[in-house]
């Protein structure tokens, strides 16, 4: 398993909250909650593959089915 | 090692999950957390295996029934999948529906152990009179 994933989640975060901060102090609030849905949904993106991936692994080690 | 590698990274991640809900990212937060318990719970997942299968060589070599064996194996994956599941949604602060999750869980294990109980059962009735 890599580590760097979480790395590049925590990265996407701070870079978003720290667009988040720009943008309001701008007066763009639209734009901030834009950025933050389509980070979350980059990272979920990123995310479910592997949870899957994980279940999967479970399923096979205790034979569920 | 390992456990040092596990650690680590959880040292890490939780350092970087503080910073992540400082900068009011609540939701990148949480992310990171469930990746966080999925890879070390995949660094894991190989020794459990071994374990796993040394326990089923030695269930079939006293040749006890193996579909018992399995049921319990069934339950064990239920009982960390739902763990998994469950603490995710209560670290974001939704307890019911962690609850209903770990509600799930239950009901399914008890499905699966139904067949055990009626064997004990079964078992009861024919060593009473």
């Amino acid at each position: 398993m890599d580590i760097s994933l979480i790395f590049k989640i925590a990265s996407i975060g701070i870079l978003l909250g720290i667009l988040n901060i720009i943008l309001d102090k701008a007066d763009k609030k639209e734009f901030s909650y834009i950025i933050t849905l389509v980070g979350v949904v980059i990272v979920f993106g990123m995310v479910i593959s592997l949870i899957s991936r994980l279940f999967d692994s479970i399923r096979s080690i205790f034979q569920l089915y | 090692m390992d456990i040092v590698q596990i650690v680590g990274i959880g040292i890490i991640s939780t350092i970087l999950i503080i910073l992540l809900r400082q900068s009011n990212k609540a939701e990148f937060a949480l992310l990171v957390s469930a990746i966080t318990g999925m890879i070390i719970f995949s660094m894991v997942i190989d020794k459990m295996r071994y374990v796993i299968e040394t326990l089923s060589s030695l269930a079939r070599n006293v040749n006890m029934e193996f579909t018992y064996f399995s049921t319990i194996l069934k339950i064990i994956g239920i009982a960390y999948i739902v763990e998994f599941g469950a603490q995710i949604s209560r670290d974001a602060g939704e307890n019911a529906i962690a609850s209903k999750i770990e509600l799930g869980g239950k009901v399914i294990m008890m499905v699966l152990a139904m067949p055990i109980i009626l064997a004990l059962l079964d078992l009861i009735m024919k060593v009473l009179p």
